[in-house]
Parts: C-alpha cells; structure tokens; sequence
C-alpha cells in the first residue's frame, strides 16, 4: 500500500513538473521560426523606409476632369453656361434659401475651395473669380465607406462616384463623410422648384442626398458631361481618362501644374485644377 | 358546453363583422380595371402581356440594376424600335398615359408604388418644358 502511494506520488510529481514546463518548451521550440519571421517584416519595413512605397500601376478607365480656371477668369460666363447645363440636365432644384441648396456643379471662393492653401496676398484675379467645384469622384471615397446602404458606390467600370436614389435612406452619413461638400440633401420636397423638366431623368424626393454623377447617363449615350459640352471649344473643363496615357486630359496634366482638393486627406479626387 | 348561448352567436357576429368587405360589396370584385393600350397603336412590350402582368415591378428592379450598378444599358429592341432601359425611357415611351395606364390597377388593388416620388409621368415631364 504505501510502496504504491510513492509510486503515485512520483508519477503525478513528474507529470505536474511536466505540465508546467510544456509550454516554456513549446515556446523555445517556436521562437526560432518566430524571430525569423520578426526579421524579415523588419527588412520589408526598411525597405519601405528608404524607397516610397510603390504604388500598383492603376487599372482600368478613371474619369476625371480638369478645370482651367485662367479660362473661367477670362469669361466668367462660362461657368454660368456650365451650371445652367447641369440645372437642366438633372432637374435640379433651385432654392432661395441656402440652407435648401442641392448643389451639383456650383460656385466658391478660393479660399473656400482650397482651405489648406494660403489665401495671404492672392493675386486679384485668383481672388475675385468663383471657381467650379463639383464632386471629386475621389479613387477612394470616404463617402462610399459611411454609407450603410450602399447607395453610393464606386462604378468599377469608369471610377465614377455614383449613387443608387432608391436605395438612400436619407442618413446623411455620406455629407458628413464628404471633405469636399460635394453632396446635398432634399430637405423638402423639390419638384416645385424645379424650373424646366428633362423627361429623360428623374427628379429626387424628400429626404434624398444627391450630387454629381459626372453625366453617367449622358456618358452611356456617348454624349460628353453636360458642363463640359457647355464649354466646348474653350477648353476650360477638359474631361476623360486619368488612366489612359494619350487621352486629352492627361496631355494636358503632363504639361500644366495642375492642384487638388485637399490631397493630404488621401481621397485622391479625380478632379484637378490649373489656376 | 358552457356558455354556450353567448359564444355561439359571439362567433357568428366576428365571421360576420371579418368578412364585412367581401358581403358588403355582393360578393363581386368590383369592376375590373381595363389598362388603357398604348395610344399609339404599339402592340408589343418587351415581353409578353402576361409576363408583364405578373412581373413588371421585378423587371423595373431588373433594369434599374442593370443600369445604376452594372453599367449595363444596352437597349431593348421592339419591332425594330430601341428602347433605353428605364421606366421614363422605355415604358412611358408608349404607354403615355400614367393616369388610365399605371394607376388603373395600382388603385384597385391599393398598391402605392413609389416610383413616381421621383421618376416624372409624361403629363408632369410637359407641364414644365416650355417654362425656363
């Protein structure tokens, strides 16, 4: 009896000290593969460091526009035409009040359109011309990422930021997502204020955000957007692929020194600008 | 069974009282709506007339689907006519008229679409053309 106790004591002696170093032996048999892995995310992270970060080479088309604000300085009118184009294309309301304003393609100062750059001394003609602002079709939109319903999303096709109205629920978590206040929201019921309808689209109802969809209809009828046929001729907003090396628009960005909407953000706006 | 004076007629006024709408219009349907053709002398739709019956409200989601998300509006060709995928584009194209149309049947069966909060009937689509 008791030769069988210390047997007993002796076996589950063993197997307790063996339960607690276990996991110390797993540990030193693990951390040679750990330490090298280590290593290696430390190399990755170097070289990080000391190249930029490489950038994969952009598929597919990306619309995108540039606005030649020295030719919108010269002939103001110009913009005028290219609202009034897009007022009438998408039945667009026009209210009194600003608190109501649906804007698409609408009108600010420079230091409203570019907050970060320093309005200090801007030369006179920077200063007194209102410039285009309409929604950036951002390559990364936070505005897709607020929306729960999925009611604004990005058309993998052309990078259009676009919107699905029957789907908006009227959260409006996309115009506080929005750097650019790109985006507008239906507070009353528009049709009255709208002054001329185009029966080829619809108009929105109460509760509905809205905004630029860079003319994906008229776009799909191989038409060019409604503001750049306003201006055609002018060269004011030339429009068309960001990814395609010989389209006009990127001539054009090869040789002008073009700026962006706050590009610090990392929205990357398609939109761009040569003042 | 207890009660048996109060239960009994109890149920007969509840069945009476539930089936109110049915007795109280002679059990008859009321008259049929009959949808106005197109004006235009169009007989043929994108699909047939029972199909479209029966399924026009998914093939409208169909098509807005089509056309919002994928990109896909190629148009819907009808005896040598196109048609643009959409409800202003295509439907309303020759069934002109909402009101002897779309509304016949929606109001006798009271279903609300709301397809008109933002889409315009051509009667509204007119009313604000010539003014600028």
């Amino acid at each position: 009896m008791d030769k069988q106790r210390r047997k007993f004591l002796k076996i589950a002696g063993v197997t307790a000290l063996a339960g607690i170093g276990a996991p110390a032996l797993v540990r030193l048999s693990s951390s040679n593969a750990l330490a090298s892995e280590h290593g290696a995310a430390e190399e990755h992270a170097a070289e990080a460091v000391h190249g930029a970060p490489v950038e994969a080479a952009p598929q597919g088309v990306r619309l995108g526009m540039v606005i030649d604000m020295r030719k919108i300085t010269a002939q103001p009118e110009l913009l005028d035409k290219a609202i009034a184009a897009c007022v009438d294309v998408h039945n667009i309301p026009q209210f009194d009040n600003k608190k109501s304003e649906i804007k698409w393609l609408w009108k600010a100062p420079f230091e409203n359109v570019f907050p970060g750059e320093s309005s200090y001394h801007l030369a006179k003609n920077v200063e007194e011309t209102d410039f285009a602002v309409l929604c950036n079709h951002c390559d990364d939109p936070p505005c897709v990422r607020a929306c729960p319903t999925q009611a604004t999303f990005k058309v993998k096709a052309n990078g259009i930021v676009a919107m699905d109205f029957h789907r908006c629920i009227g959260c409006r978590f996309c115009m506080a997502a929005c750097p650019y206040g790109a985006r507008s929201f239906n507070w009353q019921d528009p049709r009255p204020y709208i002054k001329k309808y185009n029966k080829d689209f619809p108009s929105r109802m109460r509760g509905v955000v809205e905004k630029c969809n860079f003319c994906g209809e008229r776009l799909a009828l191989g038409q060019e957007p409604a503001c750049v046929e306003a201006c055609k001729g002018t060269g004011a907003i030339v429009f068309g692929d960001l990814n395609d090396a010989q389209s006009e628009i990127r001539q054009l960005l090869d040789k002008e020194f073009t700026i962006q909407r706050n590009p610090s953000l990392g929205t990357k706006p398609s939109v761009f600008y040569i003042v | 069974m207890y009660n048996k004076g109060t239960i009994i007629p109890g149920l007969i006024i509840f069945v009476l009282f539930v089936t109110f709408p049915i007795w109280f219009n002679g059990l008859k349907a009321g008259t049929l709506p009959k949808p106005e053709l197109p004006p235009g002398g169009e007989k043929k739709c994108v699909e047939s007339v029972e199909y479209m019956r029966a399924n026009h409200m998914q093939l409208l989601n169909e098509w807005r689907d089509n056309v919002l998300r994928d990109g896909n509006r190629t148009v819907v060709t009808v005896e040598g006519k196109d048609y643009r995928k959409g409800l202003q584009l295509a439907c309303m194209q020759c069934h002109s008229n909402k009101e002897k149309f779309c509304d016949s049947c929606h109001t006798y069966a009271a279903v609300k679409p709301y397809c008109w909060d933002c889409h315009l009937s051509p009667k509204e689509a007119v009313s604000k053309e010539e003014t600028h």
